[in-house]
């Protein structure tokens, strides 16, 4: 490897790629009118109330059945109810949910025994929606205290502040798409590339020169890791400066968006290698790209697919690194950015040899 | 009789049955231009490619510049300069980057005003490869196979597809650089092309060298020497072939017969006039490349 070729390369190819509208487009503009469309979709709370999500572990007690009637009463709450046997906890923070409160098991019989009860309210007191729900909660709570008019409060409501940096939808969303980029960005034009410099013959061209292959991958892993950053740097200051997105940004980004890079390169060099034609490297990096796009936490969590779909996202390579952005981004838990980090590298190295396997500017 | 800084005996590629390259021997000169002239499919590229390092052959010796051009082929390549068949690169870059970056590959100093210069491009030096014509693209290869500066040359079917003004112009630059003293072995299947720039052609079909030597040596070692051309037809062809044996082809209104000496000249025309065709067409031609060319190998490209 010598670095005087990987930069000459680099620059070359650097300056073909920025040349390219369609390459420009979809890695800058497309991503950004992403957030755009989808945090419009999303995060708008349609309305006056905003969601409350419930945890009924009560079932169908009167006490149970009069505390919602009265949240709803109010409308300043619209209730959604999480499943009784799900782990509240992580729930609320993969769905990033605001404002969720629980409806201990024992409620119906203190309330009747007049035994003290705390409900525990989850939320960002930061978030204006948490705040509503939580002033609904105190209303209907002291109505219900007072109806009971015993000495002291039957009724607690115990807060429990999330540690989530995220405060809404557009917040997944950042991660989300700087995976998204990562991905599509190589994947389309590396795929591309190799199927088309095969076909044009320019790397028949390029073995002329004391130029290697080595040393041309390497120059495409710092190209993209250069547009990576860009573009990921472009998506945070959008998302923080336009919708108001809550992100974390710190040093643990850098090794998620070098081993992202370095895994779709490879790939990508992989299938434009396997590839016999241009239109078959489109097919086969389209196969490889769509469901991964998808399906790996790109536009929504994966918490909210059905079972068996979240199943199908941890057999591809980008959920990995898109629930490593989100550790990191989103949770600011760094034990499980470090697993996510792990995982994404050794399928990294794999694909790697893989595309150094299938790749060879000679011919027989 | 200058040193061979080409020599191949005995080259052999087979893909399954077919023998792409059955069995040359090649031998090119220190400051020469050599052609290796033949249709296509002849096996004119998996030659000239073994030669370059770009294929192994299955069998025979390789010797460029002293050296083994598959084993060698990275040191070899600092001496050498080639321009591959269909000659393509990177679309959006400009001729000047284009050649500054093998430059830097080659670590040879920039010079890419002198060699823009040299092919007539220097009004091109900001346009992207892909804008390019068909010609200037082919000189753009031709200058990035001179950022080494070599002192052989390889140029597979160079003017293959240009209009005849850029191929004039690609000629000029190979005569350039052959008065720059470089040796340079081209491929072609255009007859005129290898008769006007070579000092030696090797005519190749279906994977051997038929004919080899200057368009001279050639013409009279395979051809037979003079042809009569007058005007006739079918009838009269068939007469004259009867009556004196000579061969004898009929093209359009006139009948070509390859004649050995001047007597035969008024057999012919007795045999003409006699069948009350009116003699328009008179001529006597000596036989070019061509007639040879076109009977050895019975057909010739556009
Ligand atoms: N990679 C290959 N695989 C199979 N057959 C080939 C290959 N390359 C060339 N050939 C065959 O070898 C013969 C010679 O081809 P080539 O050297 O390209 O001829 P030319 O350059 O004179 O047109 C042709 O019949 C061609 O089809
Ligand atoms: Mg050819």
């Amino acid at each position: 490897m010598r670095l005087k070729n990987i930069l000459a390369d680099l620059s070359v190819y650097g300056r073909s790629f920025a040349r390219s509208r369609e390459g420009l487009f979809f890695t800058f503009v497309f991503p950004i009118v992403l957030i755009a469309i989808f945090g419009a979709i999303f995060s708008g709370n349609g309305g006056s109330s905003v969601p409350l999500y419930v945890q009924n572990m009560d079932g169908n007690s009167p006490a149970a059945l009069q505390l919602l009637a009265g949240l709803n009463s109010t409308h300043l709450v619209n209730i959604r109810f999480i499943p009784s046997g799900a782990n509240i906890t992580r729930y609320v923070s993969e769905n990033s949910i605001t404002a969720a409160l629980v409806i201990p098991s024992t409620f119906g019989q203190s309330i009747a025994s007049g035994a003290p009860v705390s409900l525990p309210y989850y939320n960002n007191p930061t978030v204006s929606s948490s705040q509503i729900a939580g002033q609904a909660i105190g209303i209907v709570v002291q109505q219900i205290n007072l109806n009971l008019s015993n000495a002291h409060n039957t009724i607690y409501v115990r807060s429990y502040a999330d540690s989530v940096v995220a405060q809404g939808y557009v917040d997944f969303l950042i991660p989300g798409l700087i995976g998204f980029t990562i991905l599509t960005t190589p994947m389309f034009s590396v795929t591309f590339i190799v199927s088309n410099y095969k076909k044009d013959k320019i790397f028949r061209q390029l073995s002329l020169t004391p130029l290697t292959r080595g040393e041309w991958l390497f120059s495409k892993f710092l190209w993209y890791i250069i547009v990576s950053v860009l573009s990921a740097a472009l998506m945070i200051g959008v998302g923080v400066l336009l919708f108001d997105a809550h992100v974390r940004i710190n040093l643990y980004l850098a090794p998620l968006l070098l081993i992202g890079v370095f895994m779709f390169v490879s790939l990508g060099t992989f299938a434009g290698a396997v590839a016999k034609t241009e239109e078959g490297a489109a097919v086969i990096g389209n196969i490889i790209t769509f469901p991964m796009m998808f399906l790996s936490g790109t536009f929504f969590p994966i918490s909210i697919m059905p079972a068996w779909l979240q199943t199908v996202a941890h057999f591809l390579p980008l959920y990995y690194v898109i629930d490593g952005l989100n550790a990191v981004m989103v949770y600011t838990n760094y034990t499980s950015a470090m697993i996510d980090m792990l995982i994404s590298l050794t399928i990294s190295v794999a694909f790697f040899i893989l595309a150094m396997l299938a790749f060879s500017w000679k011919e027989a | 009789m200058s040193e061979a800084v080409v020599s191949v005996s005995g080259l052999r590629k087979y893909y399954g049955n077919t023998r792409a390259v059955d069995g040359i021997e090649l031998e090119v000169r220190k400051g020469e231009v050599f052609s290796l002239l033949g249709p296509n499919g002849a096996g004119k590229t998996t030659t000239i490619e073994m030669l370059e390092g770009l294929r192994k052959p299955d069998e025979g010796s390789i010797e460029i510049l002293g050296l083994n051009p598959w084993k060698d082929a990275t040191s070899m390549r600092r001496r050498v300069g080639i321009i591959p068949q269909d000659f393509n690169f990177i679309q959006r870059i400009t001729p000047a980057e284009a050649i500054r970056y093998f430059a830097t590959l080659f670590k040879a100093p920039d010079r890419s005003e002198e060699l823009l210069e040299l092919v007539d491009m220097r009004n091109m030096e900001k346009t992207y490869f892909m804008h390019l014509s068909g010609g200037q693209k082919q000189k753009l290869g031709l200058c990035l196979a001179l950022v080494n500066n070599p002192e052989l040359l390889f140029l597979d079917e160079p003017t293959t597809g240009l209009d005849p003004q850029a191929r004039r112009n690609m000629w000029e630059v190979i005569r350039k650089l052959k008065s720059e003293g470089k040796t340079i072995l081209l491929t072609t299947h255009y007859l005129e092309e290898a008769e006007v720039l070579s000092d030696r052609v090797g005519i190749i079909d279906q994977g051997k060298m038929i004919a080899g030597g200057t368009p001279q040596d050639i013409i009279s070692k395979h051809g037979s020497g003079k042809a009569l051309y007058v005007s006739g037809n079918d009838e009269i062809a068939r007469k004259v072939r009867s009556a004196t044996g000579l061969r004898c082809t009929v093209e359009g209104r006139n009948i070509s017969v390859e004649i050995s000496n001047n007597t035969e000249i008024a057999r012919v025309l007795d045999i003409v006039r006699s069948s009350g065709v009116e003699l328009e067409t008179l001529q006597l031609r000596e036989e070019t490349l061509e007639d040879v060319f076109l009977k050895m190998v019975g057909k010739v490209e556009d």
